[in-house]
C-alpha cells in the first residue's frame, strides 16, 4: 500500500513552513479578515440555534456509532445504491482510487472532467493522474478556479482561495480568462467564472464529485454547495463518478436532519446553504445515466485502529476548527503541507500517513481547546494532538535524549508530594544566578527555548502548603525551611526513582 | 477490485475486534443514540409561516404571498415584473397555476441548449421549511427534472401554506416516503462567498428565486 496525503510526505515541517508566511503581511490581512468573518456570521446562527448543544450531541453519537459498525454500514451502502443503479468501487489507497478513476473516464471516452470541489481527490491527487492520462480537470467551485487557474494550493478546508484577496483575484482572471478589462469588484469577478464556466456544464459529459454523506440504508449520495456548481456537475453529465473517505457513511436517511443543521452553521455561518442535493443510484431520464461511487481507504482504516484518536473520522469537513485557531489564523493553511489545514489538518494528515510523516503537524497548537469548542461532532482535538504527541516522541526520541532525560525525571518528581515539595525547595536555591528584580530572563541550555521568547518569575520564597502548615503551627508567618537539607532529599528521592 | 474490498473489510474489523465496547449488532445500539434536540415545531400556523417569509428574504428570495383565487394574476404580474419572455412550466404542474393568457413552454419539449437560453421557470414543490428559509423538491410532478430548476436564470416556485413546517426533523419526516428519489434542497438563489467572504448571489443556478405562498 502506498498511502499519500497531497504531497505532505515531502512537505517542509510546519514551524519551518511558516516562518515565510508569517512574514507576508497581505496574506495575514486576507486570512484574518476571511475566518473573521465567517466565525461572526457563524456565532449568529448558532446563537439562534436553541437545541445547538444537543444536535452537536446527536452529531457526535451518530458518528461514533457508525464508526463502530463501519464494516457493516458500508456493505449496507453497497447493497442499496447497486439495488438502485450505481456501481461501487473499492480503493485501498490513493494510486488504487486513481487508477480506477482514470479507467471509467476512459471507458466513457472522456477527454475532459468538470469537478465539484472535493477534498479526497486533493488527498489522492487525482488531477495530476488524470492529467498523466492525457484527461483534463476542469475545477467548478469559484475558490478552486482561483486556485487551479492561478497554479496555486488550497489554504482552507471550506473556502479554499481565502487567502488571496479581489485584486489578486482579477490578476489571475485577466491572465488566464483573457479579460484584460476585467475590474476588481467580486460581482464582476464572480459574473466572469460564471460565464467562463457554463460552456464547460453544457458541454462536458463526466462529471466528478466528493460526497458529504452516504446514507447506508438507502444507498443515497448527499452534497452540500452554495454555488450551484454543485448541482451542475451531479446533474448535466451522462457520468457521475463520486469519491468518498469510507467514514462518510451515516446509517439512515432521517440522520441527515442532525447534519444538515450542523454543517452549513458551521461552515459558512448560514442557516441553511443554497443548495443540499441527494441522490440514489440512476434515476430515468433525470441526471447521469451511469453513477459510479469509490470507497476510498489511504489510511482511514489504521485511524480506526488507535481507540484514542478514532474520533478523528468523525470529521463532517467544516472548516469551523480552522476560524478559530489562533495558530491558523496566523499562519493560513499552506504551512500544513496539505490539502487538509488547521487543527483537524494537524490530526488527520500524520495518522493517514501512520504517524510515519507530518510529524511536525501535532506540535502546531497551542492547545487552547478552541477548536473542541467549536467542532460540531465534537472531536476533542486537543486531547487527540496530545495522545500524537505521545506518539511521535515516542517513535522518535532515544531514552539517552536530553529532553527525554528530562521529562523522565520530571515525571519521577510530579508523581510524588515528597519529591516535588523537594523540588520546589531547590528551585529556590537553583535559581539565584539566573534571578534579577525578581525575573528570569536567560535560562540556561534547553531552558534557554522558553527565556529566548518569554520571561519568568522567580520562584516565590514560600509555597503556600509551606505557608499554611507554618501558620497551623504558629499562628504567624514563618520563614523558610533549610534548603541544604531540602536538596540532598529530593536528590536522593530521584535516584532512588530512577 | 473485489481484493481490495476484501482488503479494506478485514482492516475495519481487525481494528474494530480491539474494541471490546462494541455489541454485536447495529439496530439496538443505534436506538440508543441521544436525540434531545427539537423535533416539532411551537410556534402557531402564523407565526410559522410569517418566519418561513422572513427567513426567505433574509436569504435574498423575492417573496408574494398570494390565496388560491388570485394565484394566476399574481404569477402573471411577477413573470411580466421581470419581463419573462419564455418560461417553461415544469410537467404535471396544476394547471389551475397558470396564467391562460401567457405561452408557456412545456418542459419536455425543451432540450439542454433551449434550457439555457429561456428565461425562467414555475414549479411547484414538495415540502417547505420554515426555520431554514428553504423549499425542497422531491422532483416529482410539477417540480420538475432536476435540471430544470438549475440553468435558467429565474426559477418561480408556488409553496402551499400545508407545505411549510417548522424544524428540519419535520421536513424529514414528510420527504421520508420520497428517500430514494433525487432531493434538492433550495434555500434562496445560488450564492458565494470564496472573494473576501462577500456574499454575492447568483453564480451558476438561478440568479433568481421567486416564492409565492399561497395562504
Amino acid at each position: 500500500m502506498t498511502i499519500r496525503v497531497s504531497e505532505a510526505e515531502h512537505a517542509q515541517s510546519f514551524q519551518k513552513a511558516a516562518l515565510p508566511l508569517l512574514e507576508d503581511a497581505q496574506l495575514r490581512k486576507n486570512v484574518r479578515h476571511a475566518t473573521d468573518v465567517i466565525q461572526s456570521k457563524r456565532g449568529i446562527v448558532v446563537g439562534g440555534t436553541p437545541d445547538w448543544q444537543d444536535l452537536r450531541t446527536a452529531g457526535s453519537a451518530i458518528k461514533a456509532h457508525t464508526l463502530r459498525y463501519l464494516d457493516q454500514y458500508l456493505l449496507q451502502f453497497e447493497k442499496a445504491c447497486t439495488a438502485a443503479g450505481g456501481q461501487v468501487h473499492w480503493a485501498g489507497d490513493a494510486d488504487d482510487a486513481n487508477r480506477i478513476i482514470v479507467g471509467l473516464v476512459q471507458q466513457y471516452g472522456g477527454t475532459e472532467v468538470i469537478k465539484i470541489k472535493t477534498m479526497t481527490s486533493e488527498e489522492i491527487g487525482l488531477n495530476e493522474a488524470l492529467d498523466h492520462a492525457g484527461i483534463r480537470a476542469h475545477e467548478t467551485d469559484l475558490a478552486e478556479v482561483i486556485v487551479q487557474l492561478g497554479g496555486d494550493k488550497s489554504s482552507h478546508i471550506v473556502a479554499p482561495a481565502v487567502h488571496k484577496n479581489r485584486s489578486q483575484v482579477r490578476q489571475i482572471f485577466r491572465e488566464r480568462m483573457n479579460l484584460p478589462d476585467l475590474g476588481d469588484d467580486p460581482e464582476e469577478l464572480t459574473a466572469a467564472a460564471r460565464h467562463y464556466l457554463r460552456e464547460k456544464f453544457l458541454r462536458v459529459k463526466v462529471g466528478v464529485s466528493g460526497a458529504n454523506f452516504l446514507v447506508a440504508e438507502t444507498g443515497s449520495v448527499c452534497i452540500v454547495e452554495s454555488e450551484g456548481n454543485g448541482r451542475m456537475c451531479l446533474t448535466l453529465p451522462n457520468v457521475l463518478i463520486s469519491i468518498a473517505g469510507i467514514e462518510k457513511i451515516i446509517p439512515r436517511f432521517e440522520d441527515m436532519e442532525v447534519f444538515l443543521q450542523l454543517l452549513p452553521r458551521s461552515a459558512t455561518g448560514e442557516r441553511m446553504n443554497p443548495y443540499n442535493s441527494l441522490w440514489t443510484g440512476v434515476r430515468n431520464g433525470d441526471g447521469p445515466q451511469h453513477f459510479h461511487v469509490v470507497l476510498l481507504d489511504n489510511g482511514r482504516t489504521g485511524i480506526l485502529a488507535d481507540p484514542e484518536s478514532r474520533q478523528t473520522l468523525q470529521c463532517i469537513r467544516c472548516g469551523a476548527c480552522l476560524n478559530t485557531c489562533p495558530v491558523y489564523r496566523q499562519t493560513g493553511g499552506h504551512a500544513y503541507g496539505s490539502s487538509y489545514s488547521g487543527p483537524i489538518g494537524a490530526i488527520v494528515t500524520p495518522q493517514l500517513l501512520q504517524m510515519r510523516q507530518a510529524q511536525s503537524l501535532p506540535f502546531a497548537s497551542t492547545l487552547c481547546g478552541a477548536c473542541y469548542e467549536v467542532c460540531p461532532v465534537k472531536i476533542n482535538i486537543p486531547e487527540v494532538l496530545i495522545h500524537l504527541r505521545g506518539r511521535v516522541v515516542r517513535e522518535q526520541k532515544s531514552a539517552l535524549d536530553p529532553e527525554a532525560l528530562a521529562m523522565k525525571t520530571a515525571a519521577a518528581i510530579f508523581t510524588s508530594r515528597t519529591r516535588f515539595e523537594a523540588a520546589q525547595r531547590l528551585g529556590r536555591i537553583a535559581q539565584w544566578p539566573m534571578v534579577s528584580h525578581g525575573w528570569m530572563r536567560n535560562l540556561p541550555g534547553l531552558l534557554g527555548n522558553w527565556t529566548r521568547v518569554r520571561d519568568l518569575r522567580e520562584l516565590p520564597k514560600q509555597t503556600f502548603r509551606e505557608w499554611w502548615k507554618a501558620r497551623a503551627k504558629t499562628g504567624s508567618m514563618p520563614g523558610p525551611s533549610t534548603p541544604l537539607r531540602a536538596a540532598r532529599k529530593l536528590a536522593q528521592d530521584v535516584n532512588d526513582h530512577a | 477490485m473485489p481484493d481490495a474490498r476484501a482488503a479494506i473489510l478485514d482492516r475495519i474489523r481487525a481494528s474494530l475486534s480491539a474494541d471490546p465496547s462494541a455489541p454485536p449488532a447495529p439496530p439496538a445500539d443505534y436506538a440508543a443514540i441521544p436525540r434531545s434536540y427539537i423535533r416539532a415545531g411551537r410556534l402557531t400556523p402564523e407565526a410559522r409561516l410569517d418566519l418561513f417569509l422572513d427567513r426567505l428574504r433574509d436569504y435574498d428570495t423575492h417573496v408574494v404571498e398570494t390565496n388560491a383565487d388570485s394565484l394566476r394574476q399574481t404569477i402573471a404580474v411577477i413573470l411580466q415584473e421581470h419581463n419573462q419572455k419564455k418560461v417553461i412550466a415544469a410537467d404535471s404542474l396544476p394547471p389551475e397555476l397558470l396564467p391562460r393568457d401567457f405561452a408557456f413552454i412545456p418542459e419536455h419539449a425543451v432540450g439542454l441548449d433551449d434550457l439555457n437560453a429561456c428565461d425562467g421557470v414555475v414549479t411547484v414543490c414538495a415540502v417547505a421549511i420554515a426555520f431554514t428559509g428553504s423549499i425542497v423538491l422531491t422532483h416529482g410532478p410539477g417540480e420538475g427534472a432536476r435540471r430544470l430548476t438549475l440553468v435558467p436564470d429565474r426559477h418561480l416556485c408556488v409553496v402551499r401554506a400545508e407545505q411549510v413546517v417548522e424544524t428540519v426533523p419535520e421536513a424529514f419526516d414528510r420527504l421520508l416516503p420520497h428517500a430514494t428519489h433525487p432531493l434538492t434542497f433550495i434555500s434562496g438563489p445560488s450564492a458565494t462567498a470564496d472573494i473576501e467572504m462577500t456574499r454575492i448571489r447568483g453564480v451558476h443556478g438561478p440568479r433568481f428565486l421567486d416564492v409565492v405562498l399561497v395562504r
